[in-house]
């Protein structure tokens, strides 16, 4: 029968609304980082994540190499399009809200105006004539205005100006570079754009190819599944006596079991690995299985036992009734009876397996081949790749993908797993 | 040989080794060491009998004595000496680390931790178990906050550098600080208050744990209990705290009991947010300074660890004994 209490509908309305606020904020991190690993390392300096599927508004500097280079008198022409020129994220299309020919002021003209750089002669305080340089924008085809003074409050001479150089861009991009002498190189022109949204796989292929996070993929699969499939086996065993089998001393071991439960892992570093070292193990791949199968050991004994106490009881002794030995009554019945546990305890050590660090950190080597994913995240990538959000985001996002679609295929197991033994 | 084919054949020859010792083990005691022999067939089956569990046992034992038992010992006697491990120096290393500013900065800050993220993540468990009892969706908002769980610290920590991060453009808590037209603020170098901002992402993760265990006790509550009540007159606020919380106390110790060892062990979390600088340092990460440098002190801190977690070891194992009898 429904709780009576709670019907009325506001406080319904507050309890959805405070659910909703919870779920968002267990949510909303997660969502962040997955739209950041798609997305390009500029766009996300220049624009959060919830914003990302507006187009970004940038400062560029681009480059184009002079083509198709017209002379006329002294001046050279060459035009193009600032979009297509092939440089980092012009992906080749945009709108240029501003342009500029220096970069202190990338935007100093609007689309549809032409920038240009005069050389004029200014009358200097104490009557000498030099030449200076004088930066101008004016309307497409129109002509240049200069002021009657330049910065200094020296007169500028009039009729002295000779054009260096000039640049005028269209909104799409279409631009138009003239210099006086010939153009030795590429010019640096500055911009303003918005530029659509750009989402792609770069940063997951940038991190698979050349930073070896493929490696540390298989490396971590290679940790994960000895170290989750042999505690079961042993443990299963374990359990199993001290479920249903009487002998002395079977208080004490089962108190021990829940004792050990709780001893902190890094206790066991120091002493484990001086062992290692001196049997000629050392630090490698059989090191961190026999590590993890130690250390896992007690809570799977401890889940597995309290569910095979749960087990009829009728079953286990009419079998033993008819003769059978414990291993026999063991493997036939216990063992696939309890095949939930079975499946919540894989599910849990293949999750904490795949996740530590700390063992792998201790009882792998330390050089960059036999690095699993956490340890690469962690003293890798956050250490040389510290600034690239995207890359980052593409890697924490690997190294989550498969539990996560364990986690959420396997929830039941998981949450039968938690349960056992910890309701009172 | 290469890692992965190691693996395979480490699965194989680990799964048909353990497999085989059993089959052997147990084969060799019922027909070669006690077979049933006619005239002395029930005290072989006897004797058999009572052998048996300890071949059971013993892989399991050898590997926990092993991996568990021996190093609580071992790294004990590993503190007493000195760096190299060659002079003894009794609780040089104890008092050493005592006087040592970095050590009380962690061992406070450990404190901290303990005191505020089982705390937390009950109490939002325990919020979202209850919030989320009646509701049609109930199911799938309790899906995504047990999420985190499934997720390594490391990533979560990565997770949330994108919320903390001091760029207005990437990191969430700054945007919302720049729409007010406030300064951007690295929330990870506040003294003091930056500890809880890592703490957060702990009870971010640990709270799913709360809600699915704290869930399940919840609807074991009978519902007479609450029937009564509320024809009673009591209202929901009344119902819950009165009624609901003292039936489920036991349940909500285990959970904080739980948890509070976990946080005890974490270091993965401070490592990757912030390497245990600006004074967030805690004492597994404090550890992890000295591991490869001074194992003398390393063990020494892992000692106290292990020492802070010694009331609940004791507990734990008095309910289990009180549960068996």
């Amino acid at each position: 029968m429904d709780n009576i209490a709670g019907t009325k509908s506001s406080l319904s309305f507050v309890t959805n609304a405070s659910v909703v606020g919870l779920v968002l904020l267990w949510l909303i991190p997660t969502i962040g980082l997955l739209v950041s690993s798609f997305r390009d390392r500029e766009q996300i300096s220049a624009s959060g994540w919830w914003t990302s599927m507006f187009p970004v508004e940038q400062a560029f500097r681009v480059q184009p190499e002079p083509e198709g280079v017209t002379q006329d008198g002294i001046f050279y022409t060459f035009s193009g399009n600032l979009f297509t020129t092939g440089e980092g994220s012009l992906a080749g299309a945009g709108s240029v809200d501003g342009f500029g020919i220096a970069s202190r002021e990338p935007d100093g003209a609007a689309p549809g105006e032409t920038i240009a750089r005069y050389i004029i002669n200014v009358r200097e305080a104490d009557g000498t004539v030099d030449d200076e340089r004088i930066v101008v924008k004016f309307a497409n085809g129109g002509a240049p205005v200069f002021p009657a003074e330049d910065d200094d409050g020296n007169a500028i001479l009039a009729g002295t100006a000779v054009l260096d150089r000039s640049l005028s861009v269209a909104a799409n991009g279409d631009f138009t570079w003239v210099q006086e002498g010939e153009i030795s190189r590429a010019p640096s022109i500055y911009m303003t754009a918005e530029t659509p949204p750009d989402f792609g796989m770069d940063n997951y292929t940038t991190i698979m190819q050349s930073d070896n996070m493929g490696r540390a993929f298989i490396n971590t699969l290679t940790v994960t599944i000895p170290a989750t499939i042999i505690p079961i086996l042993i443990a299963a065993f374990a359990a199993y006596a001290l479920a249903w089998m009487d002998f002395a001393g079977r208080g004490f071991l089962i108190a021990m079991v829940v004792g050990l439960l709780v001893v902190p892992l890094q206790l066991a570093l120091v002493p484990l690995l001086t062992l290692h070292n001196q049997i000629g193990i050392g630090q490698s791949f059989l090191g961190i299985w026999l590590a993890h199968t130690g250390f896992g050991l007690p809570l799977a004994i401890y889940l597995l036992r309290n569910y095979m106490v749960g087990l009829p009881r009728d079953i286990i002794e009419s079998a033993k009734v008819d003769g059978a030995t414990d291993f026999q009554v063991f493997t036939k019945i216990v063992l696939p009876l309890s095949f939930p546990a079975l499946a919540s305890f894989a599910i849990f050590q293949f999750l904490w397996t795949w996740n530590d660090l700390l063992v792998a950190k201790v009882f792998l080597p330390s050089n960059s081949e036999s690095w699993v994913m956490t340890v690469k995240i962690a003293d890798d990538l956050l250490g040389s790749r510290g600034g690239d959000w995207g890359i980052l985001a593409a890697a924490a996002f690997i190294s989550i993908a498969v539990p996560l679609v364990v986690f959420f295929a396997m929830q039941k197991y998981l949450v039968r797993g938690l349960m056992a033994g910890s309701v009172k | 040989m290469s890692p992965i084919l190691q693996g395979i054949l480490t699965i194989f020859i680990g799964v048909g080794g353990c497999v085989g010792y059993f089959v052997a083990s147990n084969w060799l005691l019922d027909k070669v060491i006690f077979p049933p022999k006619p005239g002395d067939r029930g005290r072989n089956v006897n004797r058999a009998t009572l052998v048996r569990p300890w071949l059971f046992l013993f892989p399991a034992m050898f590997a926990l004595g092993l991996y568990l038992v021996y190093p609580v010992i071992g790294s004990f006697i590993r503190s007493l000496y000195n760096r190299s491990g060659e002079d003894f120096i009794g609780l040089g290393n104890y008092t050493a680390m005592f006087a040592e500013e970095g050590f009380r900065t962690a061992l406070l800050n450990n404190m901290l931790w303990v005191l505020f993220v089982p705390a937390s993540a009950t109490f939002f468990g325990l919020l979202v178990a209850q919030l989320t009892d009646k509701l049609r969706w109930g199911n799938i908002a309790k899906s995504i906050i047990f999420m985190p769980m499934a997720i390594s610290f490391v990533g979560a920590s990565l997770i949330w550098k994108f919320v903390y991060a001091n760029d207005p453009s990437v990191g969430i808590i700054n945007a919302v600080r720049d729409g007010f037209g406030l300064d951007p603020v690295d929330v990870l170098q506040i003294p003091f208050w930056n500890n809880f901002f890592i703490m957060f992402i702990l009870v971010w993760i640990q709270t799913g744990f709360a809600m699915v265990i704290l869930s399940a006790a919840l609807r074991g509550i009978p519902e007479e209990t609450v029937e009564a009540a509320i024809i009673d007159g009591a209202n929901p606020f009344q119902v819950f705290f009165k009624i609901k919380i003292p039936q489920i106390m036991g349940t909500i110790v285990v959970v904080w009991t739980t948890i509070t060892i976990l946080t005890l062990k974490v270091f993965d979390i401070v490592y990757a947010m912030t390497g245990g600088n600006f004074d967030t340092e805690i004492l597994p990460s404090y550890m992890m300074d000295y591991m490869f440098r001074d194992d003398g002190r390393a063990t020494a801190v892992a000692f106290v660890i292990m020492i802070i977690v010694l009331p609940v070891m004791i507990w734990n194992i008095r309910q289990a004994r009180k549960e068996m009898n």
